[in-house]
């Protein structure tokens, strides 16, 4: 987890049954790494030592929440399905989609699971620095 | 933030959060709790996520929410809501993404003494033939054509491959299968998901345990569902897995623009609903109905495995070692239901959300010889403490839309529960107690320390007070079998 003057990066907020995030950037790509990365901490990911794995994903690019939402939901799909996980992140945004290049391996190991990720109180803050987010995962 | 000022207190058990409290609440919230554990919901965010599930459009009577409610995600869990139909809405995240999460209970003959020596070997038998944990996958890999069987026969299905007598089935809410499963309205992803997850228990708070009926309160209901006291039985708590959290998933997001279209203001976007009525109303509730059948399917293979494992480490040893099925029911659902709202009959869709159907005497849908005592209601308390047997009311009927609780209820944030106990000393102290404990994790094992819960018999002391169940049993843990 990071602290919070560092200039992008996430930590764990106290919620009663499900789990809390969060995240802070400059801006709304690196938002959505951050997140990935955080969803990793918080599920205890670790990925194998063997073969490099690339995956490219493209989402639509609806509002900036949905977007953070959709992003995240396809990593844990990919997670779950495919048992692959990610550490290096290309994303880039225009008008009408994300698009991502994405670098990991087989997953070796998982501590916990996360059912989804959800919408509740999630809006993305302007901020002095970039922007932030509170990102709540249902477990 | 809510204090005891804004509230109206009903009686010792009942609370009211009134309608002019907030603008945009369309009805009441009822809250059933005592003063101490309201105290306790107070420490989050419950209320405030039950006065904003009370915008949603179309809502009859009033929200009501369960003594062991507590904050989740856009709506509480342990609440109730009522939608009218034709046109009130559908809300996927009042339903919750475990569709169909829920308890199923078997009995047996086994006296404690019988078991006794057994019990360490019983609960590694559990462990390996009920596949748990993150990422587990279970013993079956389905087809799409099996799949999409599984989506609209749910336990029907089971019985046809074998996992189920007829005996589970007519003691399954539903008798196991929703009318109406679609699975054309399941997207590519949710079945990705679903293929390999049928018969596997998953991680967090789902469990298998094995259980003693430590005190009969209903020896009549109790006779009817095969409980004794002394005797053992077996909880299985546990939902659709990934299949029902992408139905979920899948809805939420294409509910977005639902609202949009359907001009709905809500106060929080994991609220999105669509009118019932609307194609994307119908769409979600076959594609719900069909993770719900997903969900008794699940939960009636991980039976049959559970009695292989039974039967593994007990047969030619214990008498009578045979697990027969008391009863399965769900807590996160939406149902089509009439109720009596001011005095008439209405229609409406029932979601409810960490909270379970707790019918009444003489409900229709309930096997002959359940029909005079009620619907069955499963209640698991917290790791290591007590679990109950229920049963609805005719007050239910009147006052929750014939629901009532669904456990103990956190209280604690995983993150401090893991700051606070230890996984390893808690699974010694579980063991010291006599309670075996098989997890794949000691870290998800201290998230669900019962420090983190509430007091399961005060829960139970309310809902039962306030009349809005019936104790039969109490039953205390031998085994905790999780992921």
């Amino acid at each position: 987890m990071s602290t919070p003057h560092t200039q992008a990066g996430f930590r764990e907020v106290a919620h009663t049954a499900d789990w809390e995030i969060e995240v802070w950037a400059p801006d709304l790509c690196t938002l959505i790494e951050q997140a990935a990365r955080g969803m990793y901490v918080l599920t205890g990911t670790r990925l194998a030592s063997g073969p490099r794995l690339q995956r490219a994903l493209l989402l639509p690019a609806d509002d900036r929440e949905s977007l953070l939402v959709g992003f995240l939901t396809e990593l844990l799909y990919l997670s779950e399905v495919d048992g692959i996980g990610f550490d290096r992140f290309e994303l880039r945004l225009d008008e009408e989609s994300l698009s991502a290049s994405l670098k990991g391996a087989h997953i070796e190991s998982m501590q916990k699971e996360i059912k989804a990720v959800t919408y509740h109180g999630l809006s993305i803050r302007e901020t002095e620095a970039g922007l932030e987010a509170n990102l709540v995962f249902d477990v | 933030m809510l204090t005891f000022k804004n509230l109206k207190q009903v009686n010792r058990f009942e609370w009211e959060i009134p309608k002019s409290l907030r603008a945009d609440m369309r009805v009441p919230v009822r809250i059933f709790a005592t003063r101490q554990l309201l105290e306790a919901i107070m420490g989050d965010k419950s209320l405030e996520q039950a006065m904003n599930a009370a915008t949603l459009p179309g809502l009859v009577g009033q929200v009501v929410v369960m003594p062991d409610m507590h904050q989740g995600y856009g709506f509480p869990i342990g609440g109730v809501a009522a939608t009218r139909l034709p046109d009130g809405v559908i809300s996927p995240g009042a339903i919750g993404y475990d569709i169909n999460c829920g308890v199923r209970l078997l009995g047996t003959q086994i006296e404690y003494q019988e078991i006794e020596p057994y019990l360490p070997e019983l609960a590694s038998a559990l462990d390996r033939n009920c596949p748990s944990g993150v990422g587990r996958k279970g013993h079956l890999n389905l087809t799409d054509a099996e799949l999409e069987q599984v989506c609209r026969e749910g336990s029907q299905w089971a019985l046809k491959k074998g996992y189920a007598s007829q005996a589970d089935l007519r003691r399954t809410e539903e008798s196991g299968r929703l009318e109406g499963g679609q699975p054309e309205r399941i997207s590519k992803q949710a079945k990705g998901r679903g293929r390999s997850q049928v018969g596997t228990l998953g991680a967090g708070n789902h469990f298998i345990e094995v259980d003693l009926v430590d005190q009969v309160f209903d020896q009549e209901a109790a006779q009817a569902m095969g409980l004794q006291e002394g005797h053992v039985t077996v909880m299985i708590h546990c939902g659709s897995r990934g299949f029902g959290h992408q139905v979920c998933t899948d809805y939420v997001k294409e509910f977005q623009g639902a609202v949009q279209r359907y001009g709905i203001h809500l106060p929080d976007r994991e609220l999105v609903c669509a009118p019932l009525d609307s194609p994307e109303g119908q769409a979600y509730l076959g594609a719900m109905r069909g993770a719900g059948n997903y969900a008794f399917a699940n939960r009636q293979v991980l039976a049959h495995y559970a009695r292989q494992a039974f039967e593994e480490v007990l047969a030619g040893k214990v008498r009578n070692w045979q697990l027969h099925q008391v009863y399965d029911i769900a807590h996160n659902m939406g149902k089509v239901e009439t109720h009596q709202v001011e005095g008439q009959p209405v229609r409406v869709c029932v979601h409810r959300k960490g909270a379970t159907r707790a019918f009444g005497p003489g409900f229709a849908g309930l096997p002959d010889e359940y029909r005079a005592i009620g619907q069955p209601v499963l209640v698991p308390g917290s790791m290591g403490t007590a679990s109950w047997v229920l049963v609805g009311t005719q007050g239910s009927m009147e006052r929750s839309f014939g629901s009532t609780c669904h456990g103990a209820g956190r209280t604690m944030s995983r993150s401090q529960a893991k700051k606070t106990v230890r996984g390893e000393q808690l699974r010694e102290e579980l063991q010291a107690q006599g309670i075996q404990v098989r997890t794949g994790s000691l870290a998800g094992l201290a998230e669900e320390a019962p420090q983190a819960y509430k007091d399961v018999d005060a829960v139970v002391e309310t809902v039962t007070g306030a009349g809005i169940a019936r104790k039969v049993a109490r039953l205390r843990p031998l085994a905790v079998i999780k992921g």
